[in-house]
């Protein structure tokens, strides 16, 4: 088992947002079994806002962390804003990930573009341009 | 956490008995001669490792002169199967082996497969069992050795060892079985399960980490695991690891004094922890064979949540286990072992392993019980997977 920072076992003990939104506006579902990670991220919007954002995470303690923190990073944010956050300032604000976990912070910016996708589906009919989620994950 | 932590990862390593360290401690400072030395000094710690050898040759019914000292259970894997593919390259070049077994063996035979050997992993059932009769068929004129472990030591199955011998024994073929996960746990008899090699970890058996043996039949042909000095009649050079070797013979003397104790002690408590997580938590399937199986074994998949997250659960409430989920690997593959026996890659990821061991107690199963379902329960909350 990998040692975890701080952070990182805060956010996995104490997951923020968690759970499903039957309103959402835009879902975003990443990951699958074999490899033992699923994300699934759920938005509202208003405004152009994400008003809310929930989760719900398979996975190890990374996963989970990683997809708490993703949320805290883009509620209340725009959509451009939010679109900003890679996957490295996921790791940053967790104070660091362990080598053999980066692969999750990755799994929840494409949790976050995936759900955004979504929405942007249902409202322009145009998903995210050049959005295209890693088929592997880790991605290769 | 809670103030006393719980341990149940004994088939990971095991505290050293109390009278294990007393037996070492005069054998560090007082008794250090080297045993190759011929002054009192060294004929002091001489007597000490030959007395040892004597205790660990009784618990497996074996002569003392068959057992050969090695750094661990991985160092007598290793040593088995290279020191028997070389030294019987012009008999075969093909081993036999399961796709369980630890990485231990598994790894040799990879090895053994870049020099030109064949390596055949024979099938096992759902419950992890290797069937006598596939062994039977893949023997062939080329076969040199058959290596199958004596106990899983993810799953717990106990492997029919017995009667694989008799197959090995008549078709002239080595078979080497590892022990680590049995000796000490259950009986374990190198008569009865007609094996020319046999490994053994001292750590696993409440003896000291870095010491382990190889059993070598008399006659077996093996070239030497370590070139050196000729120690261990030329099979194994190197200064024996005396402390180890004196506490890896006290912890045999206590398992042959502690046996029936010990599986009559582990036995209720592991049928208890499973009944008892069975019936608290659903979607909970038992890995292994449900009876033919390690006493102090509990290897369970809980679906539609991952192994780690239980574990860091587990550690966070001071109770110790394991996981052959590997989300923290390179691959990201789970366990071979469950794989092997059927499990979907999304079961495999959500195993836990419980292993018991000579001070568990009731109370220690009684907060398992609590506390567990309690984090299964938690996490399913969060899974996307889990549908009530």
């Amino acid at each position: 088992m990998p040692a975890y920072s701080e952070k990182v076992m805060d956010h996995f003990k104490n997951p923020r947002n968690v759970g499903e939104m039957p309103d959402a506006d835009g879902i975003g579902h990443i990951g699958n079994p074999v490899c033992g990670d699923i994300m699934e991220l759920y938005i509202k919007v208003k405004d152009n806002i994400l008003t809310d954002v929930k989760f719900k995470t398979f996975g190890c303690g990374a996963a989970i962390a990683t997809s708490s923190m993703i949320t805290e990073l883009v509620k209340g944010k725009s959509l451009d804003e939010a679109l900003k956050i890679s996957n490295r300032a996921v790791v940053q604000a967790l104070d660091g990930l362990p080598p053999a976990k980066l692969h999750c912070s990755v799994l929840a910016e494409d949790a976050l573009k995936s759900a955004i996708d979504d929405y942007l589906k249902k409202t322009t009919g145009k998903g995210l341009p050049g959005f295209k989620p890693h088929e592997e994950h880790p991605p290769k | 956490m809670s103030e006393k932590r719980i341990y149940l990862d004994h088939a990971a390593t095991t505290p050293e008995h109390p009278e294990v360290v007393s037996a070492m401690a005069p054998y560090f400072s007082e008794i250090f001669g080297n045993p190759s030395s011929i002054h009192s000094f060294g004929q002091e710690a001489r007597a000490a490792v030959e007395s040892a050898r004597e205790k660990i040759a009784a618990l497996i019914n074996a002569k003392k002169e068959e057992i050969v000292f090695t750094s661990g259970g991985t160092e007598a894997d290793n040593f088995a199967i290279k020191g028997v593919a070389f030294a019987n390259s012009k008999k075969g070049d093909h081993i036999i082996t399961t796709p369980i077994e630890h990485h231990a063996v598994t790894e040799p035979c990879q090895f053994m497969k870049t020099l030109g050997y064949r390596v055949t992993y024979l099938p096992v059932d759902q419950y992890g069992t290797v069937s006598p009769e596939d062994v039977k068929k893949a023997i062939t004129d080329k076969t040199i050795l058959v290596s199958v472990m004596h106990a899983n030591n993810e799953i717990g199955t106990i492997q029919p060892i017995e009667e694989i011998g008799k197959i090995t024994k008549e078709a002239g073929v080595y078979f080497h079985s590892d022990a680590v996960q049995t000796a000490g746990a259950i009986p374990v008899d190198v008569e009865k399960m007609s094996v020319d090699l046999l490994s053994i970890s001292a750590h696993k058996l409440y003896g000291p980490k870095g010491i382990g043996c190889l059993y070598i039949r008399k006659g077996t042909k093996i070239v030497p695991f370590m070139h050196g000095g000729g120690q261990e009649k030329n099979r194994r050079g190197s200064t024996e690891n005396v402390p180890g070797i004196v506490g890896f013979g006290k912890a045999a003397e206590l398992a042959i004094k502690e046996l029936d104790e010990r599986q009559q002690h582990l036995i209720p408590l592991r049928d208890r922890l499973i009944k008892g997580l069975q019936e608290k938590i659903d979607n909970a399937l038992l890995n292994g064979h449900p009876t033919k199986r390690l006493p102090n074994n509990v290897s369970m998949c809980f679906e539609f949540i991952e192994g780690e997250s239980m574990l860091l659960n587990l550690d966070m409430e001071g109770i110790a286990a394991s996981t052959g989920s590997a989300c923290s690997s390179a691959t990201l593959e789970p366990s071979h072992v469950l794989l092997s026996i059927g499990r979907p890659h999304a079961i495999a990821h959500g195993s836990i392993r419980f292993s018991l061991g000579r001070m568990t107690t009731d109370r220690d199963i009684d907060t398992v019980l609590d506390v567990f379902p309690k984090i299964v329960d938690k996490l399913r909350k969060m899974s996307p997977l889990y549908k009530k």
